[in-house]
């Protein structure tokens, strides 16, 4: 718990220096919270299935802004072109997930730097393909994507048709607060907490938990690993589309690349750990982090006279606190053993 | 007609008969104990019955078996169970996060189907936790276990687990046949009483239980039948009331060939002691030693026996320091440091590791360096100076494996080959090896032969006599095979449950040592 | 039949497909009419740029704390070093040798410091070891900012505050390696400095695991039960081996910069480790086994990979696609370590 309140603490240090109002910050806020939710969220289910963070959704943002540009090339607008979007991201989200699923039953206790290397592998591969087979091989039919020779996406695509559609779906005319991505977000987060009371949730509890033990009991561990991996990947398809419907535009090679980084530094600052995450620490994580994205740069600026700092420090701060909860979680790990050890010993002592 | 049948069951691994000829009923209700020293292919017959993928990965079993009066084969343990047999293993197999229901149910949970699971498939079923705790109460009941069984089975006492393991086996609506490996082995005493309780109870619901355990008093009360085996033979096959606890040590332990224990020496009590130990405490995991005295004499041979887990092999990794120990140990008189395994070296204490692959050898180092290394970093032997540098010398390493490799006969392809690719044999004459070129006063050896063939068994002991005899090396052998210790030691420690239980001369009588290590007191079974 | 399976054993499907590669744009590049001797040139000249960062994986590898995702804590005493010897104004020799001694002794205590830390979290050290290095990095941005240098050359001209993002060392020590004994021959410029440098850290090395010490590092990583038995202190070895990486990667990032002709800051010292990861593994090491024929076969080939595939697809194709070759080929390398089991090789 010492986490999330030490977060909260700077973030209210930063708040006051920051000079911004709470109106601009509550709605700022509200924004920040319905287009990242459901890509933390994303992050549970391997945890608990104990694959740690799951660095790899950044291939899952690749699998939802595939879904995006079919969309734009047959010029599918509004909340129809999001839908069409998730679910021509669902297969392309399965395989993907499958694959990485695959890698990393390879790596076992490996697997969090595993799928970290794997979403900077599978970025080199985005790239080659949106840059060199578009227009060679994979055929667009429009042209306003692709840069003037015909061959490769720009770097930047307009997102105007389905520009928050989402955010405005059906509560467009009453705020203009998005409502929508946020009761999608609960409903994921309700789909979360229902899928662990369901037989396959349950494998993956004890997976999590013990994967030899689970695999006497004749649970399929690597299958089951597989589908946590690949619902992990689905979701987070979706959440990109989300991030992606909120923002309107859409930086072809670069947008999914941070996902990662920043959605696992913002579960982890809401208190979750490599072994155990919930929807609470998600979205308590969720709002600290954007919170200190927020406020940073400007008490820097008016702390230091710098906004620079501010911006470093922030990026600091999620690289940071991922180093420190992976720290963390491998010092205890140590610690457990050596106190089992040390028990085992009191236990010799006492018996005579 | 029996319950379960089995004939001429026989196993063979890669070449090696372990097992051969077994043929066992079972009825009804019948609690049979089988019994038999480590290797005596206990195990082996139970992962046949079992249906272990080890068994049908190394080309199966011969013989048959009979479940119900049908032929019954089981490939996995999955198949094992549907067919209602259950097992208890030794290692606890509960999830330490788990509530003790979700334990009993575990990949047997009760579900409910929805919408989505009709539509999805069977894993989306909704867990039916009414129905779990219904079910997980009715086999705690059968076992007259009161406990709160929606806690997390990770704070529960150790003889609990046991219990809830057990609950799990009942709750299987089918159980015929119960088999239980050691049970009681982690138990304290109370909570051994009260689980032979449940056992009778088992057999009162009609359930055939198969115990497999070393302590023949709990045989002997709790039994209707009992198996001896020895060297994957079945030796009797006996009602309970028809034989002593001193007729089955003898059955247990005894070979049909006698032992040339011709070069038995006697110490006299003023002979100089090499290594005296006081109040021994080893923490080693499931081989913990809990107090002993012990006096090792100048040139001798000592053996120490004992069945797998009672910590024979917690003295000599006490010894060496590798794990936590209390105590006092004095070598040629002189207290040694405890936990500080260079220390030991450097007073000329070597350690020759059960755990061959990972203590033993470096596997993916040529030949040479595993014989080189111990004289290398703690006598500086094969070192030449290059200015203020320590180098090794490779040649002289590869010149004095060579003689090694001749003089031991290691079968390799050249001195540069990884230790990995030779066979079990020829891995531990490279262990040894490092010993006759680290020439320590004091060798502790421990399971030397373990898992190697008898032509290289023979030259691994026979080298260990050589050492003793030529170089007046005094030896520790720590060994689970009693008839190997005979054949070289001069005393024979048996140790149970961390202490030790005798020391008897190498050719005293066999029952003797086999009631030693079920723990019985000789003393008062000869009286 | 079974000489080419056993030739196919000794290469390795990864040396074997990279080595392919690059025979192939060799001979496309030739066909396009490039330069030859300008290739070879660069080949040379990036192998000993990049050579002793990717030394600096094998103590770690060998005292079996993996690959060090962490160059970057070195990198960044070897640039303060660099800076130091700038602020100065030191020109020529003397600014290289004020730059290695202010380096090296940083670098041992953040390397001691650093292993301390590898110690308290055996079994996950690439994991924490690469956000360590990510955070570090990060963190020294700030620092950057807010450095009390003054020298003209280093701080922005106007209107920025704290160092330049870029910093050319025309004026210290840039290009004195290569410059000093360089030859040509056929057209192809040897950078002997360079490469004698490079050579002298690669013997040192090679001595170091030849000697006692060197020895029980080397036994420390390949079975810590078994040096444990015979009575080695194993994290005392896998903290030298951190310090000597650390140095190494200190060392590493000044030859680099020299023969770059700039000083890189900020950002730039995030993603140092994983094209050096990448050698090692493509010339033949392991997770767990590292030596000096890998380190050369390795960074040969990724250089050379490099060097030759830019300008062909730069030809054929457009975009930054030397950049992603170089992230596929770097973390795919390191993917098929990461999934190999134990004691094969890669």
């Amino acid at each position: 718990m010492i986490v999330p309140i030490v977060f909260m603490a700077i973030c209210a240090i930063g708040f006051y220096y920051s000079g911004l109002t709470f109106d601009f910050i509550f709605d700022e806020m509200f924004f920040r919270l319905s287009r990242n939710l459901v890509l933390v969220a994303s992050l549970i289910i391997p945890v608990i299935s104990g694959l740690g963070l799951n660095f790899g959704i950044v291939i899952g943002a690749m699998a939802g802004q595939i879904g995006l540009l079919f969309i734009i090339n047959y010029g599918i607008g509004g909340m129809t072109g999001i839908v069409v979007a998730m679910i021509v991201s669902i297969p392309f989200a399965i395989l993907f997930g499958y694959l990485v699923g695959l890698v990393l039953n390879r790596a076992k206790g490996k697997e969090m730097i595993t799928s970290m290397i794997l979403g900077f592998f599978a970025n080199g591969i985005y790239q080659l393909v949106f840059i060199i087979l578009v227009g060679r091989i994979i055929p667009f039919s429009n042209k306003s994507m692709m840069v003037n020779s015909g061959q490769g996406l720009k770097n930047t695509i307009d997102l105007l048709s389905i520009r928050k559609a989402f955010d405005n779906f059906i509560f467009g005319g009453m705020t203009r607060l998005p409502i929508a991505p946020l009761i999608f977000s609960g409903i994921i987060f309700l789909f979360i907490f229902l899928f662990f009371k369901t037989k396959l949730g349950q494998d993956m509890r004890a997976i999590g938990q013990n994967m030899q033990i689970a695999s006497v009991a004749g649970i399929d561990v690597d299958k089951t690993r597989i589908k946590a991996i690949v619902i992990s990947t689905v979701l987070a398809a979706w959440g990109q589309i989300i991030y992606l419907q909120n923002l309107g535009t859409f930086n072809t090679y670069t947008n999914h690349e941070q996902v990662g980084l920043f959605s696992v530094a913002a579960l982890l600052i809401g208190g979750a750990s490599v072994e155990k995450a919930t929807w609470k620490e998600a979205v308590i994580g969720t709002l600290l982090f954007h919170l200190l994205f927020i406020v940073s740069p400007l008490a820097g600026q008016n702390l230091m006279g710098d906004a620079q700092i501010g911006e470093y420090f922030r990026v600091f701060v999620a690289y940071g606190v991922i180093g420190f909860a992976l720290i963390l979680h491998a010092m205890e790990k140590r610690n457990q053993i050596e106190k089992m050890d040390r028990l085992n010993f009191e236990d010799n002592k006492a018996a005579n | 007609m029996a319950l379960l049948q089995l004939k001429d069951i026989g196993k063979k691994y890669s070449g090696n008969q372990v097992l051969e000829g077994v043929s066992l009923e079972l009825n009804p209700g019948e609690i049979h104990g089988l019994v038999g020293e480590n290797g005596a292919g206990k195990s082996t017959l139970m992962n046949i019955l079992f249906g272990m993928p080890v068994i049908h990965s190394t080309g199966g079993y011969e013989g048959e078996m009979f479940l119900d009066g049908e032929v019954y084969n089981p490939k996995t343990p999955m198949e094992a169970m549907n067919l209602g047999i259950g097992m208890v293993h030794q290692e606890f197999m509960l999830i330490p996060g788990f509530t003790v229901v979700e334990n009993i149910k575990l990949n047997r949970e009760n579900t409910r189907s929805t919408v989505v699971s009709k539509v999805f498939g069977k894993k989306l079923e909704v867990l039916d936790k009414k129905q779990m705790v219904e079910d997980a109460k009715d086999a705690l009941n059968k076992l007259n276990l009161d406990l709160d069984y929606n806690l997390p089975v990770k704070g529960l006492p150790v003889g609990y687990m046991q219990f809830i393991e057990i609950a799990r086996e009942i709750d299987k609506s089918n159980l015929k046949v119960l088999i239980l490996d050691e049970p009681t082995a982690v138990l304290t005493e109370s909570e051994a009483e009260q689980f032979l309780e449940v056992i009778k109870r088992l057999s009162n619901l009609g359930i055939a239980i198969l115990f497999i355990t070393h302590r023949l008093d709990e045989i002997k009360s709790v039994t209707d039948h009992i198996t001896i085996l020895r060297d994957g033979k079945l030796i009797k096959s006996v009602k309970t009331e028809d034989i002593t606890t001193i007729e089955i040590a003898g059955l247990m332990v005894g070979r049909d060939f006698d032992i040339t224990a011709s070069s038995i020496r006697k110490f006299d009590d003023d002979s100089e002691i090499a290594l005296k130990i006081e109040e021994l405490y080893v923490n080693m995991p499931g081989e913990a030693i809990k107090g002993i005295n012990l006096d090792i004499r100048k040139g001798e041979i000592l053996g120490i026996g004992g069945l797998a887990g009672q910590g024979k092999l917690g003295i000599a990794n006490g010894i060496i320091g590798l794990y936590p120990t209390r105590g006092k140990i004095y070598k040629d008189g002189k207290e040694l440091p405890l936990n500080n395994p260079r220390e030991v070296l450097e007073h000329e204490i070597a350690f020759l590791s059960e755990d061959r692959k990972e203590v033993g050898l470096l596997l993916d180092e040529p030949i040479d360096f595993n014989i080189a290394y111990t004289s290398i970093e703690i006598k500086e032997d094969f070192i030449k100076k290059l200015g203020p540098l320590k180098i090794v010398d490779k040649i002289k390493v590869r010149d004095h494996s060579l003689d090694m490799i001749k003089k031991l006969d290691i079968r390799c392809k050249d001195q540069k080959q990884h230790t990995r690719y030779l066979s079990g044999g020829n891995q531990q004459k490279v262990c040894i090896a490092r010993a006759l070129t680290f020439n320590p006063d004091i060798l502790m050896v421990s399971e030397p032969t373990r898992g190697i063939d008898i032509g290289a068994k023979n030259l691994v002991l026979d080298t260990l006599l050589e050492l003793n005899k030529k170089y007046n090396m005094t030896i520790i052998i720590t060994s689970s095979e009693l008839a190997e210790l005979k054949q070289v030691s001069d005393r024979i420690a048996i140790i149970t449950e961390g202490k030790i239980q005798t020391i008897l001369p190498a050719d005293a009588d066999d029952r003797l040592f086999g009631l030693a290590m079920s723990g019985e007191d000789i003393k008062e079974v000869i009286n | 039949m079974e000489i080419i399976k056993n030739l196919y054993k000794k290469i390795g499907f990864p040396r074997l497909i990279i080595t392919v590669f690059l025979i192939m744009f060799l001979i496309s590049a030739v066909g396009l009419g490039l330069s030859l001797p300008d290739l070879l040139t660069d080949i040379i000249n990036r192998f000993g740029m990049n050579a002793i960062m990717v030394l600096a994986m094998v103590p770690t590898i060998q005292a079996g704390t993996g690959i060090n995702l962490n160059l970057a804590l070195g990198v960044i005493f070897g640039l303060i070093g660099a800076l130091v010897s700038m602020e100065m104004g030191l020109q020529g020799w003397n600014s290289m040798i004020v730059a290695f001694s202010i380096a090296i002794p940083l670098a041992i205590i953040a390397g001691y410091l650093y292993g301390l830390l590898m110690n308290r979290i055996k079994g996950q050290e690439m994991t924490v070891g690469n956000y360590f290095g990510f955070s570090i990095v990060s963190l020294m941005c700030i620092f950057w900012l807010i450095a009390p240098f003054k020298n003209e050359s280093l701080v922005w001209a106007m209107g920025g505050k704290g160092l330049r993002v870029t910093l050319t060392l025309e004026d210290s020590f840039g290009s004195l390696l290569n410059d000093f004994l360089a030859f040509k021959i056929a057209g192809v410029k040897i950078p002997t400095g360079l490469l004698l440098f490079f050579a002298i850290c690669a013997g040192l090395v090679y001595l170091f695991t030849n000697t006692k010490t060197g020895t029980a590092l080397r036994v420390s990583g390949s079975g810590e039960k078994f040096a444990v038995s015979n009575g080695l202190n194993v994290d005392k070895y896998r903290i030298l081996s951190v310090i000597i990486s650390t140095v190494l990667a200190a060392i590493g990032i000044i030859i680099y910069s020299q023969a770059f002709g700039f000083l890189q800051l900020y950002n730039a010292p995030l993603y140092v480790s994983m094209p050096a990861a990448a050698s090692i593994l493509i010339g033949g090491a392991t997770l767990k086994k590292a030596t000096i024929t890998h380190v050369i076969i390795g960074t040969f080939l990724f250089q050379g990979l490099l060097v030759v595939a830019l300008p062909v697809i730069n030809i054929v194709s457009e975009g930054s696609m030397a950049e992603i070759i170089r992230i596929t080929i770097s973390n795919g390398i390191i993917l098929y370590a990461l999934t190999r089991k134990a004691g094969d090789t890669a």
